[in-house]
């Protein structure tokens, strides 16, 4: 059983469908990545899963349990954590606050700052700064390191590389290739940069309009040039 | 060809059906009081006074979406200017109450312009501070303004060619409700004007009528003058009808009182003011007949009518905000719906 | 001379409790988005609360502390039970709403205490201290009244800058979606915001209720007085509502002196009217509000 089971999902926002019957899992210990086109429904799916919108139809599972309709704060606390496209870093704390924040609810068991330092060291010399004025780069790593204070177990990822240098967006791919090995997390990983995402995922979900039309092995998809120029662009 | 010709019948038709709104209205208001006592002649003064204030405060607050919590001030203003013209300077009746709505009309351009830079709850509280202090004005200048009695003023006297024992009553009603026929014509043919249009276009999307050309500052303004006008011409009957201006009639209560009556009638539809009206004309009596039937203490049914008023107000917002008028309305397109179902496009 | 300084030293008592006041705005505009036209409605409640209590029990602190323990409780209910339904929607329906409670609070008062106004005590002498011969325009009770600002003021600061609560409250203020993702309940930290801010009015309620005694409409200038100072200082700046009140404080009292207490409302519009055209944002707010 995967850690995170996604199952016909359906997302309509009035009479627009904009998830249609999507359905996939994430292993824990391994990145799955959600390819396609601006408004092919990809991060509508994550802020369904979190909590954030509401399904019309299908099914989320958690480690087993049904987590449609929870309310966001409480799948947070049943070890999800949303890296919001956009970073979703709060402007008025500083770098420290912010982090601190994420493992809060965790309270003794969180992870310590000093793990969070040593992953991302440069927030560790902005530590008392407010975190907006932080660069792209650092904020990305805020929010990730933000959401990996409170230990979770999945790690919904949308976007992280927009408007982030190429160097540095390979350094953050990289990085959560290696966290998802190290600690054990089910990444779902949403993604315009296809050829980044596949590089470092395991599988690939491509949407297209809100259905999937492909989900197989990272390699695969990158293999299949026809795919590729139909949705991911390269 | 008939899209033009339609477009020119629509002018005048608004200008046509609001004069047989008026004329149906006035004749109505004529029969009726020719049937009422003294009593219910005042009540209908009062309503007609208020509803010349709340018909200018729901096109304020409803199609142009600026709160005022000022207009009981306003109100205010108007009546000292009548106070004083007709005490003192012995006008005629017409002229003071013109000149109630120009001196209103000033302070509404001034209170109008520094409103265009404020919104919701900044406007409120800037509204709320005029509301309080403005009356305070009485007390340091008692000689000109009277201090805590106010003004008198000595009632108006009905024309010789009414008759001897024409009842002074019924003369102060149909002042009060001349001046709301004339506040109704006007205010219905501003609704639905191109300044009407103007009021909404600022009050959904201030950007987007910016770029079409509207001058967002300066048709907010209008909207506060217009209602300015319209408040000292109701402060001014005010005055005619209670002989009367004191500061303790336009306490802060007033001004709440004329917000609830706005959102309870329905905000921006001129017959919502006129169901506001009735309600802060009715509402006392009732509430005194109910505290009467259960024996409440005057405590109690003193301030019944204020309870509901705050009852009504928060309801109004959460279950209701529509008010009378959005009920009524919803009433009767649900009737027409029961008549020819399916008569409406299904969404695609 | 000794004129000014009287006038000066009240200024700063009567600054505290607008500050107290300002305070408990700038907290639900902190947490909600919503300026509370209700507090001098609730402020009013809890005072007519505690003025039964003391009494029926003769201690003053008594009725004190049940004047703070019911401004918990009021707090709460409001927010939970009632403003809760207009948060994050159109601004003009809060306005509506608090308005509405404010009159019902007045009407309800006005129906179980009756509308007359009635004294209150001083937690202390209201008597001038004595400063050679003659006796200042500041007495203990100001003295105890400025101690309170000054503790409550501290008190918020060591709470929002020193501790979790604080930290998820702040975080639930600038950023409820994000704290949610964070597994904050930021519903709860709404309420207790709106607790937080009933208990620092009832403070005010309290400690000013002597001299203007308690009835329904008692408080009203003191809600405006309170809402100017709050946006002289900045809605979102506690800091800011602290100057704020003594800021204003001082600037009414040399207008009552100098000018006579009847223009004292009208000044304070001027001076709102003022800083809304001038500087909107207010002296102390920060100029960040955008979320990235």
């Amino acid at each position: 059983m995967a850690l995170l089971e996604i199952e016909q999902l359906t997302i309509d926002y009035g009479p627009v469908r904009a998830v249609d019957g999507v359905t996939l899992a994430v292993e824990e210990g391994s990145v799955t990545a959600v390819l396609g086109a601006n408004g092919a429904g990809k991060t509508s799916l994550l802020r369904t899963i979190s909590g954030l919108e509401r399904a019309s139809g299908g099914r989320v599972r958690l480690d087993g349990e049904d987590i449609l309709g929870v309310a966001v704060e409480d799948i947070a606390r049943r070890g999800l954590a949303h890296v919001p496209e956009g970073r979703g870093v709060i402007a008025e704390l500083s770098t420290e606050e912010n982090l601190r924040l994420g493992g809060l609810w965790r309270g003794a068991q969180a992870a310590p700052l000093g793990d969070m330092y040593e992953l991302f060291p440069p927030l560790r010399e902005r530590r008392t700064q407010l975190a907006a004025s932080l660069s792209g780069g650092e904020r990305q790593m805020l929010s990730i390191g933000r959401a990996l204070m409170a230990r979770p177990r999945v790690l919904l990822l949308d976007e992280p590389s927009l408007g982030l240098a190429p160097l540095v967006s390979a350094q953050i791919m990289r990085l959560i290739s290696s966290l998802a090995v190290a600690r054990k997390l089910a990444v779902l990983l949403v993604e315009q940069n296809a050829r980044s995402a596949l590089s470092i995922a395991d599988r690939g979900v491509v949407l297209n309009l809100g259905r999937v039309v492909a989900d197989d092995a990272a390699r695969a998809l990158a293999d299949d040039e026809g795919l590729r120029r139909a949705y991911l662009g390269f | 060809m008939s899209a033009v010709t339609a477009r020119i019948r629509r002018p005048r038709s608004t200008l046509a059906r609001s004069l047989g709104l008026v004329v149906f209205a006035g004749a109505a208001l004529l029969v009726a009081s020719e049937a009422l006592g003294p009593y219910d002649e005042l009540q209908l003064a009062n309503g007609a006074y208020y509803f010349a204030v709340l018909a200018g405060l729901t096109v304020l607050i409803g199609l142009s979406g600026q709160i005022s919590l000022g207009h009981g001030a306003l109100m205010a203003v108007g009546a000292y200017t009548v106070a004083l013209l007709i005490g003192d300077e012995r006008w005629a009746l017409v002229p003071a109450l013109l000149a109630a709505v120009a001196v209103t009309t000033l302070v509404g351009v001034l209170v109008g312009a520094a409103a265009t830079r404020l919104r919701g709850p900044y406007l409120a509280g800037a509204t709320l501070a005029f509301a309080v202090g403005l009356p305070a004005l009485a007390d340091k200048y008692t000689s000109l303004l009277g201090g805590e009695n106010g003004l008198v003023i000595n009632p108006p006297t009905p024309p010789s060619g009414l008759g001897a024992n024409f009842p002074l009553e019924r003369w102060e009603a149909w002042i009060a409700c001349a001046g709301a026929l004339v506040v109704l014509f006007a205010m219905n043919n501003l609704v639905h004007s191109d300044v009407g249009r103007a009021f909404r276009a600022v009050r959904d999307d201030e950007i987007a009528a910016s770029l079409c050309g509207l001058h967002v500052g300066r048709v907010q303004t209008v909207a506060f003058v217009v209602s300015a006008a319209c408040a000292g011409l109701g402060g001014g009957l005010l005055a005619v009808v209670l002989q009367l201006a004191s500061p303790g009639a336009f306490a802060l209560q007033l001004s709440l009182s004329l917000l609830t009556a706005v959102v309870l009638g329905g905000l921006g539809s001129i017959a919502g003011a006129a169901w506001g009206a009735a309600v802060l004309v009715l509402l006392p009596g009732w509430t005194n007949d109910i505290a009467h039937s259960f024996s409440l203490s005057t405590q109690v049914s003193a301030n019944l009518p204020l309870a509901i008023y705050g009852l009504v107000l928060i309801l109004a917002m959460l279950v209701w905000p529509g008010g009378i008028q959005g009920a009524l309305r919803a009433a009767v397109s649900r009737l027409r719906e029961r008549r020819a179902p399916g008569a409406r496009d299904a969404s695609p | 001379m000794t004129r000014f300084i009287d006038l000066t030293l009240n200024g700063i008592s009567t600054g505290a409790i607008y500050a107290l006041v300002a305070l408990a705005l700038v907290l639900t505009w902190r947490a909600t988005r919503i300026v509370n036209f209700a507090q001098g409605g609730m402020l009013m409640i809890t005072t007519f609360i505690a003025s039964s209590t003391i009494a029926s029990s003769g201690s003053y602190w008594l009725g004190f502390a049940v004047a703070l323990v019911c401004g918990l409780a009021l707090g709460a209910l409001v927010e939970r039970g009632l403003m809760r339904r207009v948060e994050g929607g159109p601004a003009l329906n809060a306005v509506i709403v608090a308005l509405g409670l404010l009159i019902l609070l007045q009407a309800l008062a006005g129906m179980i205490w009756g509308n007359t106004p009635r004294s209150f005590p001083p937690a202390f002498s209201i008597r001038g201290y004595e400063v050679g011969a003659t006796h200042v325009l500041f007495a203990p009770n100001d003295t105890f009244t400025v101690l309170v600002v000054v503790a409550v003021a501290a008190g918020l600061a060591a709470l929002f800058r020193g501790t979790a609560l604080g930290l998820k409250m702040r975080a639930a203020a600038f950023g409820p979606e994000v704290a949610r993702m964070l597994g904050v309940r930021v519903g709860r930290m709404f309420t207790l915001g709106w607790a937080l801010a009933a208990l620092v009015g009832s403070l005010a309620g309290v400690l000013v209720a002597p001299e203007v005694f308690v009835g329904p409409n008692q408080f009203d200038p003191i809600l405006i007085f309170g809402f100017t100072a709050a946006v002289l200082g900045g809605l979102d700046s506690p800091v800011g509502a602290v100057v704020g009140g003594v800021v204003l404080g001082l600037a009414l009292s040399y207008v009552s002196g100098y000018e006579g207490p009847s223009l004292v409302t009208l000044a304070a519009l001027a001076i709102l009217i003022a800083v809304l055209m001038i500087r909107p944002r207010g002296l102390f707010s920060s100029a960040q509000e955008r979320r990235v």
